[in-house]
């Protein structure tokens, strides 16, 4: 069986702390140093109170779909047709561009509460992925 | 110093659209676009001395004001490229309308062309017109959120789930859209009709935009030719007056809370220009996607936000004799030449050019152009007197 083809993201600079944390299956976002408000996807400044002074934490993994599309061509031949690609509101706030798996992409739902799973793609990227919370 | 009625578009040109490979790439159609307008026009190329340059996804073929200046052997006192995606027509007018008061250039071509359809190859697997606008994002593309279609598919799900808009809404705006374009020779759907049952019997593309709600990929060039009040008045065309300008950028996401750069770019134009919305006789919006129109309806103030769904389908567009809007029958059904595509339909019906689909009452005609998820946006309040 001929292996099955993988997009691997590049893992900038910007984003290392989000992939080291996904390898330990843990969900990072960024957090101001200054006044503690939350972001992602990653940005140079808060939106609370401009600071540029940040760091990185973890979240609960938790969440609810915002928006989501179901994709019915795949660009790419990692992605089967049709899959579901959704915005998710964690529960801590920052809004995430993801995919839903473990359910049929028909029966996803705005609100419907998700919950993280991670998919290692390779020995140095995981990539943190929603299905429906337990 | 506003700019009400000192400048005017004195020529349009529109070379054919669609699957034509009339040229290899997007120069060729800018430079035969311009060649139209300047015969629309009834001027020369020696006569240009500004040229403003806008592309598509061909900004990788190398489609830039320098290589367009070269290969047309133009002398020029104003140059350069305007990259604001999808506004970028409304930005250009606006910059040519603003150097030509300002007197640093006097007849400025603002030109638009693309070429994302090569000619079929033999045994080629693919190569349509998805794949040109396939890009890849960071982040996201590791999702599979490759090119636009996803953004506003998100749009339109979080439209429906709040307001509850339904699928037969945003079809209702394919249909009229198609309808103008039954009307409109120019149009690629020109001789092709489309029911409410067409296209919710066509294929999804990212749900729940079907085949219908997206624009039509298309190869062409249009070039739009501004200069003084006073100049136009001598050329070969009635002028068109540009009325008022403006730019408004929201800094997104737009899913956010469904709010648009349109209410900040309407109030500069609408100011500039002297009118109300109530004063505009027809309006041509950006429609990427039947849920772009939907949102400017409501950010326009054609309807309140959250009713643009039924106001779409109660209107149909214009069909019922309320305001036309998108005559042409837009990006949807006719072209899709990004902003130039409301900018050259406006310009058409305000000289009442428009035959078959011309608008009974035209002296103040909208055009708005979109990019970024209607987060930017750029405005032109056009007219027949300045
Ligand atoms: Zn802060």
């Amino acid at each position: 069986m001929a292996e099955e083809a993988k997009l691997i993201p590049h893992v900038s600079s910007e984003l290392k702390p989000f992939f080291d944390a996904a390898r330990n299956h843990q969900l990072a976002v960024q957090k101001c140093d200054n006044c503690g408000a939350l972001r992602f996807p990653a940005a140079p400044m808060c939106l609370k109170c401009d600071s540029t002074r940040s760091s990185w934490v973890t979240v609960s993994g938790r969440g609810k779909i915002f928006s989501y599309t179901i994709m019915h061509r795949a660009y790419h031949p990692a992605f089967k047709a049709p899959y579901a690609l959704a915005v998710v509101e964690l529960d801590e706030g920052p809004k995430m561009t993801s995919n839903i798996v473990g359910i049929e992409p028909s029966k996803v739902r705005c609100g419907m509460p998700v919950q993280v799973m991670f998919d290692k793609l390779n020995e140095d990227v995981t990539l943190p992925r929603f299905r429906p919370a337990d | 110093m506003s700019l009400r009625g000192k400048t005017a578009i004195a020529g349009l040109g529109i070379t054919r659209m669609g699957k034509n490979y009339d040229h290899s790439n997007a120069l060729g159609f800018a430079a035969e676009a311009i060649s139209l307008a300047l015969e629309d026009a009834g001027l020369k190329r020696s006569d240009l001395d500004g040229l403003l340059v806008t592309t598509g996804v061909s900004y990788r073929d190398g489609l830039a004001s320098f290589a367009l200046q070269d290969s047309m052997r133009l002398t020029t006192r104003l140059l350069a490229d305007v990259n604001a995606g999808g506004s970028s027509a409304g930005t250009a007018i606006a910059i040519a309308a603003q150097a030509i008061v300002a007197g640093t250039a006097n007849v400025v071509a603002c030109v638009f062309g693309d070429a994302p359809l090569k000619p079929p190859v033999a045994g080629a697997k693919s190569g349509g017109a998805g794949d040109a606008y396939g890009t890849l994002r960071g982040l996201d593309s590791a999702y599979g959120a490759f090119g636009a279609n996803w953004v506003y598919a998100l749009l339109a799900q979080r439209h429906m789930y709040l307001y509850g808009t339904t699928q037969d809404q945003l079809g209702a705006i394919a249909v009229a859209e198609r309808q103008w374009a039954n009307r409109n020779p120019l149009a690629q759907f020109y001789k092709e009709p489309l029911t409410l049952e067409d296209y919710h019997n066509s294929r999804w593309i990212a749900e729940p935009l079907h085949l219908y709600d997206c624009c039509i990929v298309s190869n062409g060039g249009v070039c739009v030719i501004v200069t003084s009040a006073e100049r136009a008045r001598d050329l070969r065309k009635p002028p068109v007056y540009i009325l008022g300008v403006g730019q408004g950028h929201h800094p997104g996401p737009t899913l956010e809370n469904l709010d648009t750069g349109i209410p900040i770019a309407k109030e500069t134009a609408f100011r500039m220009a002297g009118v109300e919305l109530k004063d505009i006789q027809v309006a041509e919006l950006y429609d990427c996607y039947t849920i772009t129109v939907l949102l400017s309806l409501e950010g326009y103030g054609f309807c309140k936000k959250g009713e643009g769904g039924a106001f779409a389908a109660q209107t149909r567009l214009g069909h019922n004799g309320s305001i036309p809007i998108n005559t042409g029958g837009g990006e949807l059904s006719s072209y899709y030449m990004w902003g130039m595509t409301p900018v050259s339909e406006a310009i058409i019906q305000a000289r009442g050019e428009g035959g078959e689909r011309q608008a009974p009452k035209h002296d103040i005609v909208l055009a708005s152009c979109q990019t970024r998820n209607l987060s930017t946006h750029s405005v032109v309040v056009m007219g027949t007197n300045p």
